[in-house]
């Protein structure tokens, strides 16, 4: 009798326990500047906001997905574009809070802004819940990004020649229009085609906007597409060469080019949406 | 004949494979789907805005990115909604005046409650919105009551982001008075319930010198922050729209097409959003609007010649609007103090004599709207209101002559939530009662009557497509 009272108590803690522990998942935080994430309320905003394209399951299969190109991310694998982590590693909360802030230009992800900063930052919280490797992997470190070389004519001309060295010309076409020789066979990790980017066109990048963006994309490159990180193959000399050369390919950019100097005018500018999101989320 | 029929049989071959092979349609007939987000994103609960919402019609219904312009838009998108909401609602009014034995006014009469129900539907909206192009923005609404009879509720084109600056955008046409506080996008929708009083409300008196008056175009229309304008509006917003302004210059018409009135009205509005840690964005904002109507007009053979006005008398508004959140608990409130030049306020025309003792009425008035937003699915709605003269036109007319009290509750639900087409499935049930503001009993020999208590039962669906 008294035994299998006992039992009883010792079950009900253990279910107690279980319960606490089940739902680990959801007691995961987030920590971004000052701010801690909660999974649980990102849940909540999750449906609300982004279920309809992401899906119930994070799997990118919400039911506008088939109308979307291109695609939701699917955030079960672990992949995600917009990384200062390099290529393969998970990207950091901050990455991901950019991410959710500054949207996709060129695509139906939207850019978050308006929601407060606890409100995003609890959003990255419950993404992260959907892909084990949050819980698995240890965080990388970030690519270091050392402080930006002269954007003088030679560093100019140097980064010309090694987008012809490093083959960016056969995805990114001669003049970096996207229509290289390659452009048309490109898929990303799920199948679908997709377009290299075109710099004449001068639309915001997908993972920023600064030249300290722009450095970082070509270091980490953008995972589950065929854009490569350069890491390996660039020194950071070159990869500054890159950029200044990068920039003057942007003929229709309508934005001031923010260099290393002028980038804190240019957050404090107030200029049309959708050009010039990045910068400000960091503002905690 | 065997040719012709294999010829026919290719035919029917070849149209199937390019029908099968057809894309599914994108070309479904509403704005929201353009950008494939749920009305959760923008709505808090349809068709109240939440923050994103209010950022994205800020924008000139623009996200920013490059789906904005319709030219990248399947070329059959055609961007309009409709709105319909078939109910059933009941309507009940006290102290209403009766003849004692119906069809015999000679034997004296009455007062009586008045009540009816049954099935009704409150006519359609029929509204496009979108944009022209990359920051050139519209929107049209033609609006009937039950009986089909449409007039333009709003009408406008708007320049955003001119100068690229965000702070610069120009809207022209009519259009709704840009407030914190929207009437247009209230969550209530019965007959006493689906407006605020402060933002329609006249003075007793003055409806009444307005009923009895020479002509009612005479004295414009009565006037109310609730009811959209015509004329320019300049407003501009932060990134987040936590911050936003707008000036309009207004004709003083009560956005009444075709009845210029050769001046004008002016209207300032200015809120800020603040982000209070985990609660949510909590909002303050003032209004003004500063407006003037014409007393008499200049006549033909006696008839008053439209859109010639004489001895305009002006009136203002002016006000406070805050949005305060405590997560799933949201609080709209508004104050309101208004003021009418006496010459309105007792419709005297501005070369006759006023009514003896006769002085500008002034009042205020607000109230506190609930939201309990339970999901995005279900909501509950509740709303306190009053208002209350601070000055009657005659000294003598009891201090709470025309006063309101309302109070409505009610709760929408949400049975879907998707990016395609809303549906809610609605009941409210909302009470007015309107201080000695029935009418008298013929032998009476006051002109004020008992209070008058309204009251509505709401039950319907609201669906929008
Ligand atoms: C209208 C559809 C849509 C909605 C709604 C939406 N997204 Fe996305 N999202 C996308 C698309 C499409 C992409 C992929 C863009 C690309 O690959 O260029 C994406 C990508 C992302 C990424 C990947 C970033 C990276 O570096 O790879 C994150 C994180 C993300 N979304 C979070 C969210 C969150 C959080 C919400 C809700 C607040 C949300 N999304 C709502 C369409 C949407
Ligand atoms: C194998 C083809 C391929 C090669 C080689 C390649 N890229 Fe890309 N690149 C792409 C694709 C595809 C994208 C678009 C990815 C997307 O939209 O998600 C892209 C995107 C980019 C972007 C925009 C990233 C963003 O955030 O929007 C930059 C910048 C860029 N590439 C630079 C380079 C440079 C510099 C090189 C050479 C050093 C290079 N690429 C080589 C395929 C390639």
């Amino acid at each position: 009798m008294k035994h299998s009272r006992m039992r009883a108590h010792l079950a009900g803690i253990l279910a107690l326990l279980l319960a606490g522990g089940g739902p680990a998942t959801f007691a995961q935080e987030t920590h971004i500047g000052g701010l801690t994430g909660e999974a649980s309320r990102g849940k909540q905003l999750y449906r609300r906001y982004c279920v309809g394209c992401h899906g119930p399951l994070g799997d990118g299969r919400g039911e506008n997905a088939v109308w979307i190109d291109p695609k939701p991310r699917n955030f079960v694998t672990g992949t995600f574009k917009c990384r200062s982590t390099p290529t393969g590693a998970l990207p950091t909360d901050e990455d991901l809070y950019m991410s959710v802030t500054r949207g996709f230009v060129n695509s139906n992800m939207p850019s978050w802004l308006p929601l407060t900063e606890q409100q995003r930052v609890d959003l990255v919280a419950y993404v992260k819940t959907f892909s084990s490797s949050f819980r698995e992997e240890k965080p990388a470190a970030p690519v270091p990004v050392p402080s930006e070389s002269a954007a003088n004519q030679q560093s100019i001309q140097r980064g010309s020649e090694l987008f012809q060295k490093m083959n960016c010309w056969a995805c990114h076409g001669k003049e970096g229009r996207g229509d290289g020789p390659s452009a048309q066979t490109l898929v990303d990790n799920r199948g679908y085609p997709i377009p290299p980017y075109d710099f004449s066109g001068g639309t915001r990048f997908k993972c920023g906007e600064s030249n300290q963006d722009l450095y970082r994309i070509l270091m980490t490159g953008l995972d589950g597409t065929p854009m490569p990180s350069y890491a390996s193959g660039l020194t950071p000399a070159q990869a500054w060469d890159l950029v200044h050369y990068l920039r003057t390919l942007q003929i229709n950019a309508k934005h001031k080019r923010p260099t290393a100097d002028s980038e804190q005018k240019h957050r404090s500018e107030s200029k049309p949406v959708g050009e010039e999101l990045e910068g400000r989320a960091n503002r905690f | 004949m065997l040719f012709r029929l294999r010829v026919i049989l290719l035919l029917v071959l070849v149209l199937g494979a390019l029908f099968s092979l057809r894309q599914p349609a994108h070309a479904i007939p509403a704005f929201a789907r353009k950008y494939s987000l749920p009305c959760s994103a923008c709505h808090e609960a349809w068709p109240k805005l939440n923050d994103f919402g209010i950022a994205f019609r800020d924008r000139g219904y623009q996200l920013g990115n490059e789906k904005d312009s319709p030219i990248w838009q399947n070329p059959s998108y055609w961007p309009i909604t409709m709105r319909i909401t078939p109910q059933w609602h009941r309507e009940s009014s006290s102290n209403q005046v009766v003849d004692t034995v119906p069809g015999n006014p000679a034997l004296g009469q009455t007062f009586q409650n008045a009540t009816t129900h049954g099935f009704d539907f409150g006519g359609v909206d029929i509204w496009a919105a979108g944009t022209l192009y990359k920051d050139i923005s519209f929107s049209l609404l033609p609006s009937s009551d039950s009986s089909g009879s449409f007039h333009f509720e709003n009408a406008f084109v708007r320049f955003d982001n001119l100068f690229r600056t965000r702070w610069v955008n120009v809207k022209f046409g009519k259009f709704e008075l840009d407030n914190l506080v929207s009437e247009k996008r209230m969550l209530f929708l019965s007959n006493n319930g689906g407006f605020y009083q402060v933002y329609h409300y006249t003075p007793f008196r003055e409806a009444q010198f307005r009923a009895s008056g020479p002509s009612i175009v005479q004295f414009g229309d009565a006037f109310g922050i609730g009811d959209n304008q015509l004329g320019v509006e300049l407003s501009g917003h932060s990134e987040n729209s936590y911050t936003r302004y707008s000036v309009a210059l207004l004709s003083s018409n009560e956005g009444n097409p075709g009845l210029p009135n050769r001046t004008y009205d002016g209207w300032a509005s200015f809120n800020q959003g603040f982000q209070v840690g985990k609660l949510g964005v909590q909002r303050l904002g003032g209004f003004a609007y500063f407006g003037q109507r014409p007393t008499f007009f200049n006549t033909s053979l006696g008839s008053p010649v439209l859109g010639q006005g004489l001895g305009s008398k002006s009136f203002y508004r002016a006000g406070l609007t805050g949005l305060f959140y405590i997560k799933k608990l949201d609080f709209s409130t508004v104050f309101v103090h208004g003021w009418d030049n006496v010459f309105l306020g007792t419709g005297t025309a501005a070369n006759a004599s006023l009514p003896v003792g006769a002085r500008g009425p002034s009042w205020n008035g607000g109230f506190v709207e609930t939201h309990f937003t339970y999901s995005p699915q279900l909501v509950f709605v509740q709303r306190n209101e009053i208002v209350r003269m601070s000055r009657q036109v005659f000294s003598a007319d009891p201090r709470d002559l025309g006063d309101v009290d309302a109070f409505s509750f009610g709760l929408r639900y949400y049975p879907f939530m998707s990016s395609r087409a809303g549906l809610a499935l609605h009941t409210e049930y909302s009470f007015v009662r309107s201080y000695k503001s029935a009418s008298p009993l013929p032998t009476s020999t006051s002109p004020f009557g008992p209070d008058l208590r309204a009251s509505s039962v709401f039950v319907g669906l609201d669906f929008a497509f």
